[in-house]
């Protein structure tokens, strides 16, 4: 979707508009040759099954003998075990026969069962170490990447990514693997039977090879094409509904159905242009086979009257033949799979070769004392994130333990990086963030995330109870202690009001609770966390006045004998710190008590005045 | 002629595995457009949504929904007969290829009569192009009923929703009604397509050959037909298990992509506590789960095709060795015995395929009853089309208004009078829940009170022609709905046939001009699939969308909340000309807000408690105190004093 060449014309899809496009997603390469890491990647997935590989293997070629052998068999057994009997009545080789297709068909069963059952639990567990590789990778790389890379394509890395590659363990693989299998075991048989005949039944392979390329090629257009299409259709439809009191209300029923309509009539085409060359594809295989039989017929059977070609060998090969060009259709209708899951697999061994930007460190310091005291020091920062524009120039900070200081300053000032290095959700391009005298780069991720935890206004909730997210703060806590935390915070009287008090299930997202209680749940999660540096990143500006009340009263409880960095919304939640810091481009520029900075005439004062005069005006 | 025998028995093989090509699990399976359908799913936001798996019930005939597509097939009527024909005649030539080869074989090449073998060999060579002949026109035949049947439910099921009032809309989400619109319509239409043609041509090929064996030698005739019995019970049997076992799998991820979706968009509350490892443990459980079903899926599979396989194989032993030793005491010739083992190969793969086509037809029975559940919903908010208003003057009235969700038994509003002239402006003030917005829908008939009556201009609005009322009332969200259009088609959606100036008068009434500077202008594409935009700025799009319709009442649910205190100011002198002429409704949190208003409607528990001026309740009210004199917003106040 070369958004440049469709715009160009004010066409009938100019509703849509124009967007630059994820390049990434939509200009994948699409190769069934896989580049250097996913064969790396492929390799690597592989390496502990190469016994069970080698084992497969066996099985397959052993399963394909036996159920090519039938056939000849029975043959065999007419041929020869019906004129003994015609004789005299001796039926041992025709017993011996029977016998025989009895042994090969419960071989081929039972190899083929073996074969199902082993290349299922190989896929499987290969499946299930790549949700899981890739899954801890997403989790350790740091939130610098995340924010770059976005939870939508996450997400679909570990959804409909890994997904193209079960797609193509389950189904296709079995189907691949037999019909190669098959067409090369014929081939095989044919040329060993007679090799004259072999060749010229072997003759229009090149054609075929030919025509599989055309359809390849077509195949990944209209393939691409149809998602294209069917994304339209998708977002479309979506976007109606989620949105349809706006269009009820502004009555857009009618251009809608009619955009509707175009893109689903869009759609139509691709899906026919699909069925047509696919139908193009599998007869004309057909036609090529078919053909191929008669030809073989007319010049086998020239052949066999003239008696250069047993009777029996030509009429073996008419029907061998027959199921030689039939697995053809069956790769054919793979391809896309086998298309998708390449690509799938280019995007995953990117995600998975990506470094985390905040490293743990190789061997880790301890804390003096084993505990975490809550000291933070800041020195000699500079922070940026493209390198001739820092966010933070150059700071010195120190906090002492348990000293709560409230951070003031406009968009952009630089607040929320200040909190970011201290809980080293990114690190410092310049200079160190110490706590208790220790740098944050030689901590584990244990004892960091103990001693340091960061609230913000985004107040997720994960799927399960109530109990459930609040205890996300500390996972070994009992029941009793989750409810106390919820009573320190304030939250204890609405969530026993819950239908099922703290055994509720939140909703997706916890829907069902409004902002303001999914954010005392977020602040009883952290006050169970216990951490002996607390950060609040405007964690109570999503909340209502009343709810807000009720969190600040609660924040002098939490804040009591802890180290806390508040970067305030409102007025209110300063006057609860001891200290005020206002920050302008990075830099500091008042820093005291909040009474002692409204005495003073500097900025802070200013905003105080400001706010008071705003309360009177209303 | 014994060495006859070997390749009719092989050419049976062949039979057996055109069969199979085309009748085979995998038409059961996701196809890949299913598939794509489920990946964009995903990537529209609709991740973790657990599948859609609910089937309504029906007690009495349940193909009925199936039955009523039918119409959707009529203007296909003589293509489809067409397409039924070619199915016929061309199993004809399968059939017969086989048997103008074995003349070939008994004839001229046993005889070595080569003037014969031209015509024959050439009669072998144009019955197989005939075959595929008539296969590619019958597929390319097929594309358009197919397609079209498919595309046109598609269409009316979105016309129907799009009628389909806001109270549907809330019960259902929009995952499942495009689950209904995509994955439902496929297997509608595969089994419409492909499924039920095969059905009947497979249950043909049925009876004509078990007539056959049969008539040609009836004891092992028996004996095959008793074959059939465990393949088309195990197959029947294994259908309904694997159906099971696959829906238990897509469940199972639909858990992990649930768990998935929570990592990547909590990544920042997992980062802040360092609880990679308990997500980590929560998603390794949930993978496990899905493994254990999985790998029960594939035991399941592999039973089951091996033993799929095994039993014709063991027939074709026994029949070998009762036909042989038949031959040999003259009650079977050896002709009758080739015969018999390529007839008896040619049953195995229409009885096993029965059990997949039915296992198919019940799916799209259980699809087409869920799309018809929704075609078969009846709006519940009707065009009333007896009444209209000439000139509208824009006198709102609520009088004794209630509303109650269904399924609830406090209602969220309960009498609601208020009374709004023409031109004049009230501001609906309340705490979160009090039900301000619910208030607002009734307005433009999003719903319906489930007590009392709106009127404008002393028309009931329920007499009145939906679109007529909708151009009269125009609302702005709190929560602005833009679609992945371009700005002109967003601003537009009201009233496409605006002119420039007017679009430039709404966008400066909104203080949007920043969409000129949009890398595209009007024409960039914003919304979900393009450029993102701020609260604020989405929040001034909403806002000149419903200028832009130049209503005689305009609804404004709280639309400026997310804008930073100079544009709020400017939008707000902006609007006041705006609301000089038309009536208005405002919900308002802001005292900055509450001013652009005539008159202050205080809404608690549901009902009006207050109405009055801003500073008489700011007086005389102290929950309205309570509500409207709030902090200073730091951030705000801050970008003017800082600078």
């Amino acid at each position: 979707m070369t958004t440049t060449t469709q715009e160009a014309k004010p066409s009938a899809s100019s509703w849509r508009g124009v967007a630059s496009e994820d390049q990434d997603e939509l200009s994948e390469k699409v190769s069934v040759l896989l580049r250097a890491r996913s064969r790396r990647l492929l390799g690597d997935l592989l390496r502990p099954y190469r016994k069970k590989i080698a084992l497969l293997v066996t099985i397959i070629v052993i399963s394909n003998a036996a159920a090519l052998s039938i056939p000849l068999l029975v043959a065999i057994g007419i041929d020869e075990g019906i004129p003994p009997i015609r004789k005299g009545g001796d039926p041992t080789v025709l017993l011996t026969v029977v016998g025989v297709i009895l042994a090969a068909a419960v071989t081929q069963a039972l190899t083929r069962q073996a074969f199902l059952r082993l290349a299922g639990t190989i896929g499987q567990s290969i499946l299930l170490e790549l949700r899981r590789r890739v899954f801890d990778h997403f989790q350790r790389l740091s939130l610098s990447f995340h924010e770059k890379y976005t939870s939508g394509r996450v997400i679909s890395r570990l959804t409909s990514d890994v997904e193209s590659i079960a797609e193509l363990v389950q189904s296709g693989f079995d189907a691949l693997v037999k019909a190669l299998l098959t067409m090369l075991g014929t081939a095989v048989l044919l040329l060993a039977m007679d090799l004259h005949l072999g060749l010229v039944a072997l003759v229009p392979i090149p054609l075929l090879l030919l025509f599989t390329r055309w359809f390849r090629r077509q195949s990944t257009l209209v393939y691409r094409r149809t998602r294209e299409t069917v994304a339209l259709v998708i977002v479309h439809f979506v976007e109606s509904m989620t949105g349809i009191r706006a269009v009820q209300a502004f009555r857009r029923e009618r251009r809608n159905q009619e955009i509707f309509e175009q893109l689903n009539d869009d759609y139509r085409g691709a899906n026919a242009r699909s069925m047509q060359i696919g139908a193009t594809f599998m007869t004309g295989v057909k036609l090529i086979g078919n053909l191929t039989i008669g030809g073989v017929l007319l010049y086998g059977g020239y052949l066999a009257i003239h008696g250069e070609v047993l009777i029996g060998v030509l009429t073996a090969f008419l029907l061998y033949l027959r199921q030689f060009y039939e697995p053809m259709q069956e790769v054919s209708q793979f391809y896309n799979t086998l298309q998708s899951a390449g690509a799938a697999l280019e995007k995953l061994s990117g995600v998975l070769e990506e470094q985390p930007g905040v490293p743990e460190p190789r061997e880790p310091e301890a804390l003096p004392g084993g505990r975490a005291r809550g000291k933070v020091r800041f020195d000699g920062v500079t922070f940026a994130y493209v390198a001739e524009m820092p966010i933070l120039p150059r700071l010195d900070l120190t906090i002492p333990a348990g000293q709560s200081v409230a951070l003031v300053g406009a968009t952009g000032a630089g607040k929320t990086t200040l909190a970011k290095l201290i809980s080293r959700f990114y690190d410092p391009t310049d200079g160190r963030v110490l706590l208790d005298g220790v740098d944050l780069r030689g901590l584990d991720e244990q004892t960091l995330r103990q001693a340091v935890v960061m609230v913000t206004q985004e107040n997720f909730l994960f799927s399960g109870t109530v109990a459930d997210n609040i205890r996300f703060g500390r996972p070994d806590a009992t029941d009793h202690q989750v409810r106390e935390a919820a009573k320190a915070i304030g939250a204890h009287e609405f969530i026993s009001a819950l239908p099922d008090g703290y055994d509720t299930e939140v909703g997706k997202r916890g829907g069902r609770m409004s902002a303001g209680q999914r954010q005392l749940v977020a602040f009883a999660r952290a006050f169970l966390a216990d951490p002996a540096v607390l950060i609040l990143d405007e964690a109570t500006s999503s909340l209502d006045v009343p709810s807000e009340r009720l969190v600040q009263r609660a924040l002098r409880t939490i804040l009591a004998d802890r180290t806390a960095l508040i970067i305030a919304h409102r007025l209110s939640t300063v006057e609860i710190a001891d200290r005020v810091l206002v920050m302008d481009r990075g830099r500091i520029v008042e820093d005291g008590p909040p009474a002692q900075l409204i005495a003073a005439s500097g900025r802070f004062a200013g905003l105080h005045q400001a706010w008071l005069d705003s309360l009177s005006q209303s | 002629m014994p060495s006859v025998v070997v390749w009719i028995t092989s050419t049976v093989t062949a039979c057996r595995k055109w069969a199979k090509s085309r009748i085979s699990p995998r038409h059961l399976r996701e196809t890949h457009h299913q598939a794509t359908e489920k990946r964009l799913l995903r990537r529209t936001n609709l991740v973790g949504m657990p599948p859609d798996t609910h089937i309504p019930r029906r007690p009495l005939l349940s193909s009925n929904s199936l039955w009523r597509m039918k119409s959707y097939l009529r203007p296909y009527v003589l293509r489809l007969s067409l397409i039924w024909l070619m199915a016929i005649v061309g199993i004809g030539a399968a059939i017969s290829l086989p048997l103008v080869i074995e003349r070939v074989i008994d004839g001229p090449v046993a005889h070595g009569d080569t003037g014969a073998l031209l015509p024959l060999g050439l009669l072998a060579a144009g019955v197989g192009a005939l075959e595929a002949l008539l296969i590619f026109l019958r597929r390319w035949a097929q594309v358009k009923p197919v397609l079209g049947l498919e595309t046109a439910i598609r269409n009316d099921l979105y016309a129907h929703l799009q009628r389909l009032p806001m109270g549907f809309h809330g019960d259902w989400q929009s995952g499942q009604l495009l689950s209904r619109a995509t994955t439902d319509l496929s297997t509608i239409r595969r089994f419409l397509g492909f499924g039920m043609l095969f059905l009947v041509m497979n249950i043909l090929q049925l009876i004509t050959v078990t007539v056959l064996l049969l008539n040609k030698y009836w004891p092992l005739g028996l004996l095959v037909l008793a074959s059939a019995v465990p393949i088309i019970w195990t197959s029947l049997r294994f259908e309904k298990r694997y159906i099971k076992v696959s829906r238990q799998v897509q469940d199972e991820q639909g858990d992990l992509a649930t768990l998935v979706e929570e990592s990547a968009i909590g990544i920042r509350t997992i980062k802040a506590f360092g609880r990679r490892h308990h997500v980590y443990d929560r998603y390794d459980d949930a993978a496990l789960k899905v493994y254990g079903t999985s790998m029960d899926k594939v035991r399941l599979s592999a039973r089951f095709f091996s033993f799929l396989e095994i039993i014709p194989n063991i027939t074709l032993a026994l029949v070998l060795l009762l036909g042989a030793l038949a031959v040999g005491t003259g009650a079977l010739t050896l002709g009758a015995l080739v015969a018999f083992t390529t007839l008896m190969l040619q049953l195995v793969w229409p009885i096993a395929s029965l059990g997949y086509i039915l296992a198919m037809a019940q799916e799209a029975m259980t699809s087409a009853d869920r799309v018809m559940e929704v075609l078969d919903t009846v709006p519940a908010i009707k065009d009333g089309a007896t009444d209209t208003i000439d000139e509208p003057r824009g006198h709102l009235r609520l009088e004794g208004v209630g509303f109650r969700f269904a399924d609830s038994d406090e209602p969220v509003l309960h009498d609601v009078w208020l009374d709004v002239r023409p031109g004049e402006t009230v501001a609906v003030v309340g705490a979160t829940g009090a039900g301000k917005t619910t208030l607002t829908a009734l307005v433009p008939r999003l719903i319906d009170p489930t007590s009392g009556r709106v009127t404008i201009d002393g028309h009931d609005i329920r007499d009145l022609d939906l679109a007529t009322l909708r151009s009269i009332v125009a609302t702005a969200f709190e929560e602005p709905t833009l679609f992945s259009m371009s700005v002109r088609e967003n601003l537009m959606l009201g009233r496409a046939d605006a002119t420039e100036e007017e679009l430039a008068a709404a966008v400066e009434t909104a203080q949007a001009q920043f969409v000129y500077d949009l890398p595209w202008g009007l024409d960039t594409r914003i919304g979900e699939q393009g450029l993102s935009l701020s609260g604020g700025q989405r929040q001034r799009l909403a806002l000149a969308r419903a200028v832009l319709s130049k209503p005689r009442i305009l609804v404004l649910d709280d639309t400026l909340s997310a804008l930073d205190v100079e544009t709020e100011a400017l939008v707000e002198e902006a609007l006041r000309h705006v609301l000089r002429d038309a009536t208005g409704i405002v919900v308002a949190h802001r005292a900055s807000t509450v001013l652009l208003a005539d008159k202050v409607a205080l809404l608690r528990g549901g009902t009006i408690t207050h109405v009055g001026r801003h500073d008489e309740l700011l007086a005389k009210v102290p929950e309205y105190r309570e509500l409207l004199a709030q902090d200073a917003d730091l951030d705000d106040a801050a970008e003017g004093a800082l600078r």
